[in-house]
């Protein structure tokens, strides 16, 4: 029980420094969305319903160049596609009738996920959903005050943020490396993504690297 | 309806779908073995692609920038058993100060 209750409070723990990371990127997407043309109203509506920076950003920046909707629908879904092999991954977690699965499912974002890994395709569902609801918040009301106000803040780039989420990302992969099959297929989906951010669009080389998983079907490595 | 509108609709409508894929088709079921072999392996090959992306990913090409001093120093802390927060602060810490003096 106190194990339960101390990994349970580190989840929370680990959770609040990345919420206070995840909100000054709702509220620079609050600010650069407003910048690019879009409003009030439609950046917040995009934060509570897409959940996921890097098509939100990828939108700002295609409809603030004048690149048209159709470029940036295509970017955005294309970088969002991952969340279906993401909620593939962590499936038996949701129980119950079909609107409160859809409804739960909604809290998975990368960040989310990324804690509540367990290694051995175990995840924690209290980590899951605590970490994910704190993270929507923050999102959200970042970007409230991001449209609202975001000349004030500053550009989270000045404070390395955006250094700080592949670091959060490394420290989540590497007890799962210590499995072999777990850390070749890691390097092996690593090695595709890296070959392929130079040649397809951002969100791709993503969603093409989680066919390393397909090594899960060799019986031996 | 605005393109602004047409956009965020359509995206959000996207990604509320993709999220919603394993929970509302597969929810609550146990995978079959060999299946659930394979998806065991998504969590450590997604993580590292992220790793990979938000360290030298850009708009279309590979960007080496002061991102990856924060992924350095971020390394050197998880092999000292930092914990995650002390993580997430040395590696901001890291990329900013490399940005300062670049």
């Amino acid at each position: 029980m106190s194990s339960f209750v101390s990994r349970y409070r580190d989840g929370a723990r680990a959770a609040s420094a990345v919420a206070a990371t995840v909100w000054f990127f709702g509220a620079s997407f609050g600010l650069v969305a407003r910048a690019a043309g879009m409003g009030v109203l439609a950046p917040l509506v995009m934060s509570a319903t897409t959940f996921a920076g890097s098509a939100q950003f990828a939108v700002t920046s295609i409809l603030g160049a004048g690149g048209g909707g159709a470029a940036a629908i295509a970017a955005a879904v294309l970088l969002n596609a991952r969340y279906a092999p993401i909620s593939i991954s962590v499936a038996p977690l949701f129980r119950g009738r079909l609107p409160r699965r859809l409804l739960e499912s909604q809290l998975i974002v990368d960040e989310s996920w990324a804690l509540a890994s367990r290694g051995g395709g175990r995840f924690d569902r209290r980590i899951l959903l605590g970490a994910g609801l704190l993270l929507y918040v923050s999102w959200v009301s970042g970007t409230a005050v991001g449209v609202l106000a975001g000349d004030a803040l500053g550009d989270p780039k000045d404070l390395g943020l955006d250094g700080a989420f592949p670091a959060l990302f490394l420290a989540l992969l590497a007890p799962q490396l210590r499995a072999p099959r777990a850390a070749a297929a890691a390097a092996l989906g690593a090695v595709i993504a890296l070959a392929l951010i130079p040649v397809t669009p951002a969100g791709t080389p993503i969603v093409a690297a989680s066919a390393a998983c397909l090594l899960g079907l060799r019986r031996r490595l | 309806m605005s393109t602004v509108w047409l956009v965020v609709l359509v995206v959000g409508g996207a990604t509320v779908a993709f999220k919603a894929t394993g929970p509302v088709l597969l929810g609550g079921r146990t995978l079959p073995p060999a299946i659930a072999e394979v998806v065991a392996l998504l969590a450590p090959v997604l993580l590292a692609a992220l790793v990979v992306t938000q360290a030298v990913g850009g708009d279309d090409d590979l960007v080496l920038d002061a991102r990856l001093a924060g992924v350095g120093a971020g390394a050197v802390a998880i092999a000292a058993r930092a914990p995650l927060p002390a993580v997430v602060v040395v590696a901001a810490a890291a990329t900013a100060l490399a940005r300062l003096f670049t």
